[in-house]
């Protein structure tokens, strides 16, 4: 089942997985340890943020390491970004409007 | 020009609204008419290089405005807003519609629900625009999924791995 991107970053302890191995290639053993869960839940949690297609695997030996696919988490960034922007654009826009009706009334 | 107005910009997922505020220097009347009025809002409702073409407008309750976005290549995306409420210079609301030239709904869309709220104080005005329930089937699930909380501390420390990683 192919999930959605945003699944992924509803969750507080995925958020917190993504930051960690955004910089590291860590094992699910090692990520357990750093959210003081069981090898169990993260399992879990790597599973949907696999299914988002958000982590890149790497076999060593009979270890999986997993790190955060950068592009695809992007695509999250740049959406809100980019609906941030359009309202800026619009306001700086509705200011000139704002400045030109004022000078209309003073009769400049 | 970097504008120093208050901005907020925030994803309310309880409420499945993305708030919105802004300052601006100028009179309540007018920032109330830029809003209600067509040849007004044209002027500034399209983010460039789109243009807002109002067909028709008619603000009053029950009434409507049919506008197309025009694209720099001649595509045009039409969209209704039909107000339910209008309190002079204080409040509006409507539902807005992505739809087609002659105003029939667009069916894959759900409506969005805005209020549009305007105040005044020190010589500012203030307005409020709440969405609830965007019709961007991302925004939707943005809020549906949760967004608010944490995403942006999130998004503050992948910049970092992303700038050391280029």
């Amino acid at each position: 089942m192919k999930r959605d991107i945003f699944q992924a970053i509803a969750d507080p302890t995925r958020r917190a997985i993504l930051v960690l191995i955004a910089s590291n290639a860590l094992t699910p053993n090692a990520i357990a340890e750093q959210f003081n869960t069981t090898r169990q839940a993260v399992s879990k949690h790597i599973k949907i943020l696999n299914e988002c297609e958000l982590l890149d695997e790497t076999k060593v030996g009979r270890e999986i390491y997993y790190q955060l696919k950068i592009d695809k988490m992007k695509e999250v960034d740049q959406w809100l970004e980019q609906f941030k922007q359009i309202w800026e654009s619009r306001f700086s826009q509705l200011d000139q409007v704002l400045i030109n009706l004022k000078s209309k009334e003073n009769g400049i | 020009m970097e504008s120093n107005l208050l901005m907020n910009f925030e994803v309310d997922k309880e409420n499945k609204t993305v708030n919105i505020k802004r300052e601006f220097n100028a009179s309540l009347s007018d920032v109330w008419s830029a809003w209600t009025e067509a040849e007004i809002l044209d002027q500034w409702w399209a983010p460039a290089p789109f243009k807002s073409q109002t067909k028709s407008m008619e603000f009053k309750e029950g009434g409507r405005r049919l506008y197309a976005m025009v694209g720099q290549e001649g595509e045009e995306r039409w969209s209704s807003f039909d107000y339910t409420s209008i309190s002079p210079k204080t409040n509006f609301k409507y539902a807005s519609t992505f739809c087609d030239s002659e105003g029939n709904p667009n069916s894959e869309f759900a409506s969005s629900y805005w209020s549009v709220s305007f105040s005044e104080q020190d010589n500012s005005t203030f307005v409020d625009i709440a969405i609830k329930r965007d019709s961007l089937p991302e925004l939707e699930k943005l809020i549906e999924m949760g967004f608010k909380e944490g995403i942006t501390v999130t998004m503050k420390s992948l910049d970092k791995i992303f700038e050391n990683r280029k």
